[in-house]
């Protein structure tokens, strides 16, 4: 299987708070990679790095590398916003943008020039809806404001939205935590769909989730990568004891 | 008996129920008392205001001749003279320019009459000498008095004349003047909320620019005026009693209000539609400008407007840059002389004839219906675009 991230002695401070401490872990190509762990443990600022979200927060200082496609993210001739384009995000609280559904969608790639305004849009925005699938129920309504959708609704349309700029990494930081149990199912088999094209990591405080759709499964606890391993190891068989108490429930 | 088969008796209730009664009328009675005042108050300007928008009118006899060119005052018979408004006399010679036909003939016309003539058909205090007041019992005994519409009011500009007097050019001041407020103010305010909000670290620096910004929002407003005339005049060399001038002072006390209420408005669109916007790998300028401002942009106007408000009915910074002048002519230009509606009652409330008292109420009614329509204005901004998402 092949690398997609590489992360090497990665370390973050928020201020003085040491938050992210020697982080080493390789994440693979077209699977989905699971970050659990207590509140606090740092697995969603881990999950900001990939994507150099945290540079957003003025306090916030990272050392360390990732490297993506041979490159690390943070060397000084990379610009950010080139990194949040290849490195799409999905975050908690669906939050589409206060416009249709279709300008939702076709709005940042008509910005990067992937398409042009008009037909080639068109297409891009109902094969993203399609992909997200969303389209079924939004084809009649693209006008309508996003915000119009229910949650779950409105949380597909939001990945939809992020493929739409053709990344090739997901990161989804508690995606479903939001929604309710149908709407759940709906976006873990998209993960699923998804995963055949994208490199998806997902942080979930829901261990069933992790378990459910993650090949590979990364435990934090107070900014420390405790273990990682493939998702039923993790599960089935922790090396450490720490992984297994938080797995069985004693703490967290 | 209560207490015995009533499971929920408790006997602190009672006193508890008529302390919330006795908070309750008291909060009631401090908006009765608020009301009262603002009802007495638009039943006094109404009551005072309403009779300007009549004037007396008398039809009197003119001969259009050589004479009259050279005196007006020879148009009409001698007794009539001191009954009609002198402006209305000074402008027959005027008239028979403009219309050549005019030449050699005797018409009958409503004149405008003299302002006390006004006042003693409206049952004010007036001073009139017998012989006039004889005469005009004679003119409306043959139904040749008339109180008309008072279109004057809306058409002429100031007027040591008080019955000549309107509030156009006072109007029309008040527009340009806020013209310039708004078009200076408006995008310095917006922009500068933007880059604090947005763009700026925070540091102690802005921190301390965030400070002054509120302090200044509560500076006397007579200071701007001493702002403006040592910058704008003394120091620019731009003309005085201008709009100019006076929109750009009143600028600098809308600013803050513009800054402080569009910051508000930043801050409270949603972290998670930024977050959205940088996580698909957009610019700074694209989130601000496509996802952000849309969001705050009711809030933004409905601040603007209450600061450009607050700016139409301030008079003492306008007063210390010369907009307090004798305006009879409206401004056509930025640069002329004008003045505004606050300073113009201000006026008129000075002056000793008694039929300025019913102009400064309608001037004040005039101000209060354009402060509604604003706010009414603001409003309708707010409802309309918080509702369509």
């Amino acid at each position: 299987m092949k690398t997609k991230i590489s992360v090497e002695d990665l370390n973050l401070w928020y201020g003085s708070k040491h938050a992210l401490q020697n982080i080493n872990i390789d994440l693979h190509k077209n699977k989905i990679t699971a970050l659990i762990g207590p509140s606090g443990c740092g697995k969603s600022t881990f999950l900001r790095c990939i994507n150099r979200m945290n540079d957003l927060i003025s306090s916030a200082n990272v050392e360390g590398k990732i490297v993506i496609d041979g490159k690390n993210i943070y060397d000084k001739d990379v610009d950010e916003v080139s990194v949040r384009k290849k490195i799409g995000m999905v975050f908690q609280q669906p939050n589409p943008f206060p416009k249709s559904i279709y300008e939702n969608v076709a709005y940042a790639p008509l910005k990067h020039g992937l398409v042009k305004k008009g037909r080639e849009c068109d297409l891009l925005v109902e094969k993203s809806l399609i992909s997200a699938g969303l389209w079924e129920e939004v084809k009649d309504s693209l006008t309508h404001p996003g915000t119009s959708l229910s949650g779950g609704q409105q949380q597909r349309l939001c990945i939809a939205r992020t493929i739409a700029v053709e990344p090739d990494v997901i990161l989804m930081d508690e995606p479903t935590s939001a929604l309710d149990p149908i709407s759940t199912e709906k976006i873990e088999a998209l993960m699923l769909e998804l995963k055949k094209k994208y490199t998806i990591v997902i942080v979930t405080h829901n261990m069933q989730q992790a378990a459910r759709v993650a090949d590979y499964t990364a435990f934090f606890h107070l900014g420390d990568l405790i273990e990682y391993d493939e998702t039923e190891t993790i599960f089935v068989n922790p090396k450490k004891k720490k992984t297994e108490d938080y797995i069985t429930g004693r703490f967290g | 008996m209560k207490t015995k088969n009533n499971p929920f008796y408790d006997p602190s209730l009672k006193k508890r129920h008529a302390n919330a009664r006795r908070f309750k009328l008291l909060a009631l009675s401090s908006l009765i008392i608020a009301i009262s005042f603002l009802v007495f108050f638009m039943v006094d300007m109404i009551g005072k205001g309403l009779p300007a928008l009549q004037q007396t009118y008398i039809q009197v006899e003119v001969s259009y001749n050589e004479k009259t060119m050279k005196s007006s005052r020879k148009a009409i018979d001698r007794k009539l003279r001191k009954v009609v408004s002198r402006a209305w006399l000074r402008a027959i010679p005027m008239q028979m320019k403009e219309n050549p036909q005019l030449m050699n003939t005797t018409k009958l016309v409503w004149a405008l009459a003299d302002d006390q003539v006004d006042q003693y058909i409206k049952g004010n205090y007036y001073k009139l000498k017998n012989k006039d007041r004889n005469i005009i019992d004679e003119l409306e005994e043959q139904g040749r008095v008339e109180l008309q519409f008072n279109s004057l009011f809306f058409t002429n500009g100031d007027s040591k004349i008080p019955e000549f007097a309107g509030i156009k050019s006072a109007l029309i001041g008040s527009i340009l003047t806020l013209l310039v407020t708004m078009l200076a103010s408006f995008p310095i305010g917006v922009m500068t909320a933007i880059y604090l909000e947005e763009f700026a670290e925070d540091n102690r620096f802005t921190q301390m620019i965030e400070v002054n910004i509120n302090n200044l929002a509560a500076i006397p407003s007579i200071l701007f005026g001493l702002l403006g005339l040592a910058i704008y005049i003394n120091l620019f060399g731009m003309p005085r009693s201008s709009p100019l001038v006076g929109g750009l002072t009143l600028a600098l006390m809308t600013l803050p209000i513009i800054i402080v209420t569009a910051r508000a408005a930043l801050r409270s669109v949603p972290d998670t539609i930024r977050q959205a916007g940088y996580g698909l790998g957009l610019t700074k300028i694209q989130v601000v400008r496509d996802h952000v401002l849309p969001l705050a942009f009711p809030g933004i106007m409905t601040g603007s407007i209450i600061g450009l408000a607050q700016a139409m009915g301030e008079t003492a910074p306008l007063i210390i840059v010369g907009m307090i002048a004798f305006i009879p002519d409206s401004p056509s230009t930025i640069t002329e002389a004008a003045t505004v509606m606050p300073a113009q009652i201000f006026t008129w409330a000075g002056m000793p004839e008694r039929a300025y008292i019913e102009k400064t109420a309608m001037g004040i009614l005039v101000l209060l219906s354009v402060l509604i329509s604003l706010n009414t204005v603001a409003v309708y901004l707010r409802k309309k675009f918080e509702t369509k998402w």
